[in-house]
């Protein structure tokens, strides 16, 4: 497109934060993946949240029914979707109310003043109209008649009610956007191409829309300057942007393959996990078994069957379904089978805040069984390294046959962020330990002297049949066993072997100041906030600030301790009340630990973790 | 599976090294020797034989086969299974279950499994009564029936296993006597044969907590009275005598007597397992005088397994993904230089 080579005066940005809001009909989810995609494919680093009401279909013009799509871009390293954000495009009174706080003073605001109606005023609450009343005089408002222009654009097009013209007004916005920050639309041309192959009408409305708005920009007297934000630095090679859920899935899909043995799926939908097994079953072509099952229960117990069969397992869920699977996890640590459990935390307890994120369950992972019950948990800590975990934990649970639960949560899994894209041929190597024997003889439970694994031998095998089950089980054989001294050997062998872990996983190291006086610890999904947090602080002068993150969470990384003790005072930063804080503590004694908690089902935010930091280092 | 066959096997290649831990006399014992003696006459090999079971007196079964077993958790045992034959379609997958197993707490998977028509067999041992836990009442319990949770009296109504499974469409449901081996292993090899759910539900005695609940029409002395054993084609047709029969009378199944009242040999119905509307079936299951046994319902219909099979083989065809790389460099890919 010409347009986009027109030289114009630019200011230029390092990093951008806009979100786009409006009703949950509006197509905000659509235009800020658009957006984010186009930003990408420029060569910015980017990150997004998403961030969408558990309703599906509110009642339009609610304040609950707000939906909205942060996207952060940068031609800097980006670590998380922002917390303030400079652009607000807001769709409706209810979007501009629920999010107007967000927006820096100064900063600006895009509004379609069509939506401003009495009546979608008062369904936002508003007594006045803010676009009159002089309560945005901090901001630079641009007030569009969006609605108007889309149906005046689209009035050629023959097939089109008034409906269907409404709803393309999202891409005005987007149109203008796109202007704002230098970003051609053509991608998204495609896109609606691609998508709509059968319906050109719906093709041309949002071509000619989103052009429509990108000219209006252009020549809108109202914006006074274009913004550009340039390609970021990045390690060069092939990307893709991914979400979390995606690149959990294809982790699997990876280890499957390295490790040649096929990958069978059993889940139950819930929110937000149900996009791994959305994409895991579009992939029967690469074997891929995956079976929708009844409840939770049945998900991770045919998963166990499949395991015993020989396939490589897993089972998706979110905090109430791993409530369900507790007992089943149970009987796949006690048979010592190969087993991954993801977990995509959502805001708790009971069915809690579904579409927000949380970090709280950590212990239920750790400890939520009943008896002597350890299985290895990690967790991803963004959402292109959902893969890396995923493609772990396959590698962990099948050269330690134990089950070994993947956590991740809403924020890195409905987040999307520029993937370097690795193939299966970078991955390390994936062991098993399938056995077979050749006529000497063999038990269930010899192990491995190193991991301690016990052997698996699988059904349709000559000679290896064998019978497993929850029973106590003989240390040799595997036969039940009611011994007193082998139930007491074999809990201290599960045990150990989870210990034995440590040996294969990498240690932790701080990264600014690797000694001092502030350690600010972290784990999971909060790795972009708190790096970014720390590095602000770092930049700006403090030295003595370290930050470690762990994604090895049971068992801890064997330099844990020597870590901790080489700072002065500590911070525990979670979304939650404490838990990880709790399992420091309970692992080591004698440290100044303190606690830093967010448990609004929304991510940190940059500055509440930079204030807390300094106070600490006061 | 028939074949490739490599080996002759007796009922001895069946029997684990475990001693086998059930009260003396429970029938538990008679439906492990059937199926120890089943298998050799169903043309697989011991390797390719899977028992799954839940818990309860009657999911130890595994333990007692020398064959590749799990003794699973409460309930669970048809997922589980769903599990194992998807993994690997060659195996003769059994799941072992009682009537609390699954009809209480197992009660999702049990319908699940029977609607989806995985290629499993399931051994149903209905005693009427929580034997492990020593004798409380399960969901076939009667109303009346006083056992250690109900003194007074069991004041839930029972489900009949038969009808409950039909409901769920089970494509093929048999019914035995706990104290019946040969015919028993003969519907076993049956079972085998069937390719999709097919679950058999055995009357079995527990002599401990709910001793003689099936007496009246079991018990050896009554059995050719008061039970019709059904077969594919026969006339239903029972008692010492071979006189009785069951006849349709308006929308209601009634015994009549061969020579009575004119009525013949030609008159009784016959018996079509593999007519597709479940209506005289569950007419059949829900009789308690006579009691049925045998083969009461086999429609074939494709297996779970094999629907999944043929799309996937379909997505593979068509795809253009070989290789998890193909994937991942497909679409919106960029390059940083
Ligand atoms: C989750 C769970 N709840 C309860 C139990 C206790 N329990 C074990 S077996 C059983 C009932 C078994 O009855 P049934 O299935 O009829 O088997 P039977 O012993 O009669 O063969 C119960 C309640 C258990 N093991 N696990
Ligand atoms: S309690 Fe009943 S069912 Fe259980 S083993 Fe004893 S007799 Fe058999
Ligand atoms: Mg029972």
């Amino acid at each position: 497109m010409d347009l986009i080579e027109t030289k114009r005066p630019s200011q230029s940005l390092e990093a951008v934060v806009i979100r786009f809001v409006g009703d949950s009909g509006d197509g905000m989810q659509l235009t800020g993946t658009q957006f984010s995609d186009t930003s990408a494919m420029f060569g910015n680093d980017i990150a997004t949240f998403p961030n969408y009401p558990a309703e599906i279909r509110a009642p339009q013009g609610s304040l609950y029914g707000v939906s909205g799509y942060q996207v952060h871009i940068g031609s800097v390293e980006i670590s998380t979707p922002g917390d303030e954000v400079d652009l607000l495009v807001a769709m409706n009174p209810a979007g501009l109310k629920t999010n107007l706080h967000s927006v820096k003073p100064g900063h600006t605001i895009i509004v379609d003043t069509d939506s401003f109606t009495k009546k979608n005023l008062e369904k936002a609450q508003y007594e006045t109209n803010p676009l009159e009343d002089g309560s945005l005089a901090n901001y630079r408002v641009i007030e569009v008649e969006m609605t108007t222009l889309t149906r005046e654009a689209l009035k050629d097009i023959d097939g089109l009610d008034n409906k269907s013209m409404t709803r393309t007004k999202n891409m005005f916005a987007l149109g203008m956007v796109y202007w704002m920050y230098n970003r051609s639309p053509e991608h998204t041309i495609e896109f609606f191409k691609n998508k709509f192959k059968a319906r050109p009408e719906i093709v041309e409305a949002n071509t000619k829309v989103l052009n429509t708005g990108f000219y209006f920009a252009e020549t809108l007297e109202l914006i006074p300057n274009a913004y550009t934000v340039s390609p970021a630095k990045m390690q060069p090679g092939t990307y893709r942007i991914i979400m979390g859920n995606r690149a959990t899935a294809w982790g699997f899909l990876a280890a499957a393959e390295k490790s040649g043995m096929e990958l069978f799926l059993g889940s139950y939908p819930i929110t937000p996990a149900s996009d791994i097994l959305h994409e895991l079953v579009k992939h029967g072509h690469f074997g891929v078994k995956s079976l929708q099952a009844e409840d939770e229960i049945a998900g991770i117990s045919s998963a166990i069957g499949a395991s015993f069969a020989g396939d490589l397992a897993i089972t998706t869920t979110s905090g109430p379904g791993l409530a369900l699977k507790g007992e089943a996890l149970g009987l796949a640590m006690m048979i010592e089978l190969p087993l991954v459990v993801v977990n995509v935390q959502r805001g708790g307890p009971s069915t809690g805040l579904p579409t927000k994120t949380e970090q709280s369950d950590l212990l239920q992972a750790m400890y939520g069984r009943n008896g002597e019950s350890p299985v290895i948990v990690i967790a991803a800590s963004t959402p292109a390294n959902c893969f890396d975990y995923a493609y772990h934990a396959a590698k962990l649970t099948l050269e330690h046959m134990t089950p070994v639960l993947l956590l991740t949560d809403g924020y890195i899994a409905n987040g999307s962020a520029p993937w370097k894209i690795r193939t299966v041929d970078e991955m390390p190597d994936i062991k098993n330990h399938v056995f077979k024997s050749n006529g000497e003889e063999w038990h269930p439970y010899d192990r491995d002297p190193d991991t301690l694994a016990r052997r698996w031998p699988i059904p349709g095998t000559p000679g290896m049949e064998h019978r497993v089950g929850g029973l106590e089980k003989d240390k040799v054989t595997g036969n039940v066993s009611y011994v007193p001294e082998n139930h007491e050997y074999m809990t201290k062998v599960r045990a150990e072997k989870i210990k034995r872990v440590q040996n294969f996983i990498p240690e932790i190291t701080p990264e600014f100041a690797e000694e001092g006086d502030l350690l600010v610890v972290g784990w999971g999904g909060t790795y972009g906030s708190l790096h970014s947090a720390v590095k602000h602080m770092y930049e700006e002068g403090y030295e003595g600030i370290g930050y470690t993150h762990f994604n090895y969470l049971n068992p801890l990384p064997k330099n844990t301790e020597e870590v901790l003790k080489r700072f002065k005072k500590i911070v525990v930063c979670e979304l939650n009340n404490g838990q990880f804080a709790k399992v420091l503590r309970m692992h080591f004694d004698g440290h100044d630990l303190v606690q830093f908690n967010k448990i609004q089902g929304l991510p940190f935010g940059n500055g509440e973790l930079m204030e807390k930091f300094k106070q600490l280092l006061k | 599976m028939e074949a490739t066959v490599d080996k002759k096997y007796t009922f001895r290649d069946f029997e684990s090294d475990q001693e086998v831990r059930w009260c003396p006399g429970c029938d538990d014992y008679v439906i492990l020797r059937s199926m120890q003696k089943a298998l050799p006459e169903m043309g697989v090999n011991k390797e390719d034989v899977v028992f799954i079971s839940g818990i309860g007196c009657s999911s130890r079964f595994p333990y007692y086969m020398d064959t590749f077993g799990m003794h699973g958790i409460h309930g669970r045992a048809p997922a589980i299974a769903t599990g194992v034959k998807l993994a690997n379609n060659d195996l003769s997958v059994w799941v072992i279950t009682g009537d609390g197993d699954s009809m209480a707490i197992g009660g999702n998977h049990f319908i699940h499994v029977l609607r989806r028509n995985v290629d499993l067999n399931i051994v149903l041992f209905n005693n009427e009564i929580y034997g492990l836990t020593k004798g409380q009442f399960s969901p076939t319990s009667l109303v009346g029936q006083k056992t250690k949770s109900s003194p007074y009296g069991n004041t839930q109504p029972p489900f009949s296993p038969g009808e409950l499974a039909i409901g769920a469409q089970a494509r093929f449901f048999a019914r035995i006597g706990g104290n019946t081996p040969k015919e028993m292993s003969q519907i076993f090899i049956e079972c085998n044969k069937f390719k999709g759910t097919s679950l058999v539900e055995v009357l079995q005695n527990c002599p401990i907590f709910n001793n003689g609940a099936f007496d009246e029409f079991t018990d050896r002395k009554v059995r050719a009275d008061r039970q019709l054993f059904v077969e594919h084609g026969k006339p239903m047709i029972f008692g010492k005598e071979r006189d009785k029969g069951l006849v349709l009378n308006g929308l209601k199944l009634e015994v009549v007597t061969i020579g009575e009242n004119g009525i013949t040999e030609g008159d009784i119905l016959v018996h079509d397992a593999e007519e597709k509307d479940p209506t005289l079936h569950q007419m059949l299951v829900r009789l308690s005088y006579p009691m049925v046994t045998g083969i009461i319902r086999r429609v074939s219909d494709k297996p779970f397994e094999e629907r999944e099979n043929e799309q996937r083989e379909k997505v593979k065809a068509n795809s253009k993904f070989k290789k998890t790389k193909d994937l991942f460099f497909a679409g919106d890919v960029y390059e940083v230089t």
